[in-house]
């Protein structure tokens, strides 16, 4: 994709954003915050794609690929995790009393 | 060895889509108590399905150095989540932006020195050139922004960083880095992109440190917006339109959330991030000599098992405290008499956005009790008692009337219209905007001094008495 039509995707994806985030109820700000966290490390993709042909020949980058990927998961399953148990918590608060 | 160009693989763009749509629906599902629960699971199942595909498709040429890493990382990550207690849960956050951000600079040089691992060409073009720097830059700044705020938020930073907290270190590292950006889009040499990443290290610090105290939400908020941004300078250097996407919701968050704290605290977005707190600090050493009614438990019981109608104001002394659960004891002896018992947050109360909140869910306190400030603002003159935890500025009817006051114009909770206003605090100084509050002195205020959580004890075992 050239640089243009992603910069497209972007416009177009932040209006998305824009008009969903303002929407959301801000007693699950929390968990928004913890949610996009998780998400944003969706540049594990990045490192991923590398993978395919990098080796320690390749030098530094390698390594430099091996820490994103630690990075990342490390964030992924934090992240999502933190919102289950943050959410859990709501949804047991909901169910309590009705 | 087969490679699969990125774009002409139907499968992946598919699946990406497939993803992109799905983490769209997850920040949907956030929309509505009830939806939220399962909306993060579809996000968790997008990104489970989005790591497989990928790794599937790009089988690692040696796999286990990868998929070593990758259990390391998914290990340290449920560790984490599953012992770090909810009351940490703002430093959390800020750990988990240093790691987007720590991750798109690994990415982004590494995509700079060996391109062909990622199918691109070895031509940067200035196009390319600022894609990569920006991506790397952003993704520095997220990271050592995220640490400072991780480190103060633990209370950990020591005192003595006047340098990097002087605003002209700031405005001449960002010159610089203008500067270093122009030499680089010029001459894209991996010498001058890592000079740029070294000044994004240290703008990050400077950005962050002389920010602090109840500003944290800000910064918090921010550093989410940032990690989402160092996502887009990824995306665009790898032509990745998952990346851009995503990247570009997370920044809209992030960035919508500081707009609502900001005007939560009635300050400009560009007066929080360069300024620090108003520093009034002078107002508060002829206050300490005023009049007040100091009361103790059982007065606090009495007060509120008489009355009616009861709100409760949670601030940050209540995260700090730990309060959360001994609040609930409070509030569920109150109902068993028949008192109305409500809770109101305001936007900015504690260190993060919906910070009150979670906390008091993780009570076990329902949702439906718990407000928002334009939800319950105009119920307080009906109220009997207010009972306010830790909490201060968000208070302060200064606010309404003193046009000099660095509070004023900032919405807050009308507990001085309550017909009794109760404060439980440690000591009777002045909130982090530095401000006097007069509601301390007024007549119809008890101040309860002591720890939030032995005080909260005291009152429920003389509520239960």
């Amino acid at each position: 994709m050239s640089s243009f039509e992603l910069l497209v995707v972007f416009i177009l994806a932040g209006f998305v954003g824009y008009s969903i985030v303002w929407r959301i109820t801000p007693a699950l700000h929390s968990p928004l915050m913890a949610v996009t966290n998780a998400v944003s490390s969706i540049v594990i993709v990045g490192a991923l794609m590398a993978f395919a042909h990098a080796s320690v020949d390749v030098g530094w980058p390698y390594f430099c690929l091996l820490g994103a990927l630690f990075c990342c998961m490390v964030n992924i399953v934090g992240g999502f995790w933190m919102t289950h148990r943050m959410l859990a918590m709501f949804r047991k608060t909901q169910k309590g009393e009705r | 060895m087969i490679t699969i160009p990125a774009f002409s693989s139907l499968f992946l763009s598919g699946l990406y889509l497939f993803v992109a749509v799905a983490f769209i629906l997850t920040l949907q599902g956030l929309t509505a108590l009830h939806s939220a629960f399962r909306s993060n699971i579809l996000g968790l199942l997008a990104m489970a399905l989005c790591v497989g595909g990928t790794a599937v498709a790009f089988l690692p040429a040696t796999l286990w150095p990868v998929l070593c890493v990758a259990a390391l990382g998914a290990g340290v990550g449920a560790v984490i989540a599953k012992r770090v207690p909810m009351t940490a849960l703002p430093q959390l956050m800020a750990a988990f932006h240093s790691l987007v951000g720590l991750a798109a600079v690994f990415i982004a040089l590494s995509a700079f020195k060996a391109p062909f691992l990622f199918g691109l060409t070895e031509a940067w073009t200035a196009l390319r050139a600022l894609e990569v720097a920006l991506g790397s830059f952003v993704g520095a700044l997220t990271f050592t922004g995220s640490v400072v705020a991780f480190l103060k938020l633990e209370g950990r930073l020591a005192k003595g960083f006047a340098l990097l907290s002087h605003k002209a270190t700031l405005y001449a590292s960002l010159v610089l880095a203008g500067v270093g950006l122009v030499l680089f889009l010029q001459a894209p040499e991996l010498s001058s992109l890592l000079l740029l990443t070294f000044l994004g290290l240290f703008i990050g610090v400077a950005l962050v440190m002389p920010i602090g105290g109840a500003d944290m939400p800000v910064v918090v908020s921010m550093l989410n917006s940032y990690s989402g941004w160092a996502a887009v300078g990824i995306g665009f250097t790898l032509s990745q339109f998952l990346l851009v996407i995503v990247g570009a919701l997370v920044g809209a968050s992030g960035a919508i959330l500081s707009y609502i704290m900001c005007k939560g605290m009635n300050r400009p977005f560009l007066k929080v991030l360069l300024g620090g707190a108003a520093s009034a600090a002078t107002q508060s050493k002829a206050a300490g000599q005023k009049a007040f009614k100091q009361g103790g438990a059982d007065d606090a019981a009495f007060l509120l098992k008489n009355a009616q109608s009861v709100v409760i104001v949670p601030g940050y002394g209540m995260a700090v405290a730990r309060a959360q659960h001994a609040l609930k004891e409070v509030a569920d002896l109150l109902k068993a008499e028949g008192v109305k018992v409500r809770f109101a947050i305001h936007p900015v109360a504690g260190r993060m956005p919906g910070h009150m909140n979670v906390l008091l869910a993780e009570a076990e306190i329902n949702t439906d009790d718990v407000l928002e400030l334009e939800d319950i603002n105009a119920d307080f003159t009906s109220t009997d008692v207010v009972l306010v935890i830790g909490a201060n500025d968000i208070t302060n009817p200064v606010a309404r009337s003193d046009q000099s006051s660095p509070l004023y114009g900032m919405s807050i909770l009308d507990v001085d219209k309550a017909k009794t206003v109760l404060f439980i605090k440690r000591s009777l100084g002045v909130g982090y905007a530095g401000v006097d509050n007069p509601l301390f002195y007024n007549d119809k205020t008890y101040m309860l001094l002591g720890d939030g959580k032995k005080m909260m004890e005291h009152i429920a075992k003389a509520v239960a008495a």
